[in-house]
């Protein structure tokens, strides 16, 4: 059985796990960090992801996606309201959203997959072995076309995606490994653009979800918005400036926003600093946690209607939970901490780290489906009700939410009129009773043959499989012969772009490496040269005079490469530096100094 | 709406019965795997659901038992197990977990459980009473009044908190009558169970059989007809 890795997908962030010696691992990068910034730039050398990319957010705002896991499975209109605060360009076609970079559009789930490729690439260089199977988690209550658009992003970056679970499903399992927890859990995950509660009952091995709830556009994103939309409003006041004219220092205030938010989790109070454009000065504003807090009360208690719903579908009171475990970086607020608290009287547990809890529990599901883990079964729910278009534009429900999956439901379809050769079918998400009001997943027609009315006979299943996406097929009662369908998604690439998205996936891979490629070797090079300006400064007194101006003349050397576009030619030129600062680090090992050099990777690299 | 979906189209599945295995056509008597390749069996979209997860037809079930026979059922054909397997393999695996969750969740509540045995013993469709029980048409009729006069009045008037105050007590009223079903219902349960135990096959006991179906057939059309007016109710004064 080849390794099935887990991969945490998450709007701001991203992880890669593994089982290792029954013991999930998250796989670290060069840097050592474990989360890869879910954010991909399109550069003149072209794409990249994660920590490197991340700088380019203040540097071609227009060309640096982030969060783009709020896009998956989504259409223009659904995101119209939130277009303003998004510096990249998008447009839509044939119900997908489309973001430009420069000459070329993406849909969400290519620049996923350009996270997903960085992830399996950093799998493949920690394990050594070529990686191409992963569970990938989704929120809980991500919809049918969410969860498929999750699923073609794998499929793009080359992986075969043998699971979508559900994160604080995910959560539970690393959680209940660790903890051998027994009992009726509940688990709040508030991550960076979605929010999920979940209600299960762990015993004897068996995670039975009752119960889940939540919101996809709810997140610490809108905690940001919340204090970037106060700077901006003072910064038009005071210095009579609107930054969003500007569209890199409207990612300074994004970022400088959430790093005070991040702040307040242990402080009281903080400064936020910012460097205004056209020679303005410095906007510097004191920022304490009540003022953060009543900016953000009104999100926060917005997840709590979700949780009682939870509890209500799943029967209980918020005293029959045993246990509280909170997933997702924004439960780290106090303020998020307290509302949870009240809500179930209990204070919860965040002994696991929320960053990492649920790449961990993505890659115990690996293990259970690789047959690793043979004790352990997760039994996870349909977050929506899924039915289908009847008479009057209304709704007819075939699954209720909350029901167990894999779950099928079988309706019979005839005809009305003689002859008739084709029923269409609608198939909707959701709990309103009207059609409109309710997600459109898909349409198909049902081929009839001509007969008289109401004489054939069409069985079609609707099965949502343990990924909780649907899968239908039709069946003639009359002859027994099954049907294959043309299921055509409302809000999803067609299975012919899917497959185009993979051919230029591997088109473009060679491109990707080098550029790739080049901005490692860069880094890399950036960073001995500093850990080699620390050593001179410590030590130069200890080596003569021509083996200082050798190092000065590697060091420059090295510069001169960095700035050319040949990683090659930087490693060389690194490897050359090293040779000249052999002695000088043999020097400095015999001193008290010893240590500077001998981490200068690990530490180095972390300041980068 | 769901459960009359399900029910009557398993009627309407496939007649034969499942006796060779699909993998090596040696004979299976083993429940769900072959005795001779081990090879998962898809379970007959025939069995009902209390043969499914191996209990008798009675209305009376250990919760805790169901759960365990469930728990057990899913770590045999849950699709994390089969994983490693053959294509073929793993639509049954697919298929036996949807139609086990289908028939845990039936059987798990109460009012579905009576409504699927009254499905399978009498072939009854679920009826939609569109009058209510003759005992309370007065009180319904009465109510339905109130309502309308509720709904006209003017917001946060004196009228509005006397008539609120009304509908209250009635929703008190009628939540009362739905657990009077409720419990009504449990004894029909015990009935039927006890007729079943004894397993005679007289005229007289043929009689009670039916009595007792009709009952409850009554009862559950009527439990639903409150509960919908219960909902209407709370919708309204919120």
């Amino acid at each position: 059985m080849t390794r099935i890795v887990g991969i945490d997908l998450g709007t701001t962030n991203s992880l890669v796990a593994y089982m290792a010696d029954g013991r999930p691992c998250v796989i670290p990068g060069r840097n050592e960090r474990t989360m890869v910034p879910s954010v991909v730039a399109m550069t003149d050398n072209g794409l990249i992801v994660g920590d490197s990319a991340k700088e380019h957010l203040t540097r071609s705002p227009e060309r640096t996606v982030y969060s783009v896991k709020r896009f998956m499975g989504k259409s223009l209109e659904d995101v119209k309201g939130e277009l303003a605060y998004f510096p990249y360009h998008l447009t839509e076609q044939g119900g997908v959203i489309r973001i430009k970079l420069g000459e070329k559009s993406y849909s969400p789930p290519q620049i996923s997959a350009m996270i997903l490729k960085e992830l399996k690439q950093r799998a493949e260089a920690h394990l050594g072995e070529s990686i191409t199977k992963a569970v990938i988690t989704v929120p809980a209550y991500f919809n049918d076309s969410q969860r498929q658009a999750t699923k073609d992003a794998g499929m793009i970056a080359g992986l075969d995606v043998l699971r979508i679970i559900n994160e604080p499903t995910a959560a539970s399992l690393a959680y209940g490994l660790q903890q051998n927890t027994q009992g009726t859990i509940a688990v709040y995950d508030l991550g960076g653009g979605t929010f999920d509660i979940s209600i299960l009952k762990l015993k004897d091995g068996i995670f039975e979800v009752l119960a889940t709830n939540g919101d996809t556009h709810l997140g610490g994103d809108d905690f940001d918005r919340q204090i970037a939309d106060l700077f901006v409003k003072e910064i038009r006041e005071q210095h009579d400036l609107d930054l969003n004219a500007y569209p890199d220092h409207m990612q300074s205030v994004r970022l400088e926003a959430e790093r005070t938010k991040i702040r307040l989790s242990d402080e009281l109070k903080t400064t936020a600093i910012l460097d205004l454009p056209e020679d303005k000065g410095r906007y510097s504003r004191d920022l304490t946690r009540d003022q953060l807090e009543s900016l953000t009360m009104e999100l926060v208690e917005r997840t709590l209607g979700p949780c009682r719903l939870a509890l209500k579908d799943a029967g209980l009171a918020p005293n029959d939970i045993d246990e509280v475990v909170l997933v997702g970086g924004s439960t780290r607020m106090p303020l998020v901490r307290r509302q949870v608290e009240t809500l179930f009287g209990k204070q919860p547990h965040c002994e696991l780290n929320p960053d990492e809890v649920v790449a961990l529990g993505a890659a115990v599901q690996a293990d259970i489906l690789s047959g690793g883990t043979t004790d352990l079964l997760l039994l996870d729910v349909t977050p929506l009700s899924l039915g289908i278009e009847t008479m009057g534009g209304v709704m007819s429900s075939l699954i209720r939410r909350n029901t167990t999956i894999p779950a099928s439901a079988k309706e019979m379809f005839t005809t009305y009129v003689d002859g008739q050769t084709g029923v269409d079918i609608h198939i909707l998400q959701g709990e309103r009773e009207l059609v409109k009001d309710n997600r459109s997943l898909a349409r198909f027609r049902l081929k009839v043959p001509p007969l008289p009315a109401g004489v054939p006979r069409i069985e079609v299943t609707f099965l949502i499989d343990a990924n909780g996406i649907l899968n239908v097929s039709a069946r003639d009662v009359r002859t027994g012969d099954t049907q294959s369908l043309a299921v055509k998604p409302s809000y999803g690439l067609s299975d012919d772009e899917v497959e185009r998205m993979i051919g230029e996936s591997y088109k473009f891979a060679s491109d990707d490496l080098k550029a790739r490629q080049l901005i490692e070797a860069r880094t890399e090079a950036e960073a001995i040269l500093m850990a080699t300006g620390k050593a001179l400064k410590q030590g130069s007194h200890l080596v003569g005079e021509e083996e200082l101006s050798s190092i000065k003349s590697a060091m420059a050397a090295v510069e001169a490469a960095k700035s050319g576009t040949d990683h090659k030619a930087i490693r060389a030129k690194m490897a050359d530096l090293e040779k000249a600062t052999h002695h000088l680090a043999e020097v400095l090992m015999d001193t008290s100094l010893k240590e500077a050099l001998e981490n200068k990777k690990l530490s180095e690299f972390s300041d980068v | 709406m769901n459960h009359q979906h399900t029910h009557s189209s398993n009627s309407r599945e496939l007649q034969m019965a499942r006796s060779m295995c699909w993998h090596c056509q040696s004979e299976v008597s083993g429940e769900y795997f072959c005795d001779r390749c081990v090879k998962v069996q898809p379970v007959s979209k025939e069995l009902d659901y209390f043969t499914c997860l191996g209990f008798p037809r009675r209305l009376t079930i250990d919760q805790h038992q169901l759960e365990g026979k469930f728990y057990e059922l899913s770590r045999a054909f849950h699709p994390d197990f089969y994983q490693n397997k053959s294509a073929a393999e793993q639509t049954i695996s697919l298929g036996n977990s949807a139609l086990l969750n289908t028939a845990y969740r039936t059987l798990r509540d109460p009012i579905e459980r009576a409504e699927y045995l009254l499905d399978l013993e009498a072939g009854s469709v679920k009826q939609i009473r569109n009058s209510p029980p003759a005992d309370l048409f007065e009180e319904i009729l009465e109510l339905q009044d109130t309502l309308n006069e509720y709904r006209a009045a003017d917001r946060a008037s004196e009228t509005e908190s006397t008539l609120r105050a009304k509908l209250q007590s009635e929703r008190k009223t009628l939540e009362q009558r739905q657990r009077d079903m409720e419990t009504a219902l449990q004894q029909l349960f015990v009935q039927w169970d006890t007729l079943q135990d004894r397993g005679e096959a007289t005229d007289q006991t043929r009689a009670e059989r039916n009595r007792i179906l009709k009952e409850m057939r009554e009862n559950l059309s009527n439990r639903t007809y409150v509960k919908n007016i219960v909902s209407d109710l709370v919708s309204t004064i919120g």
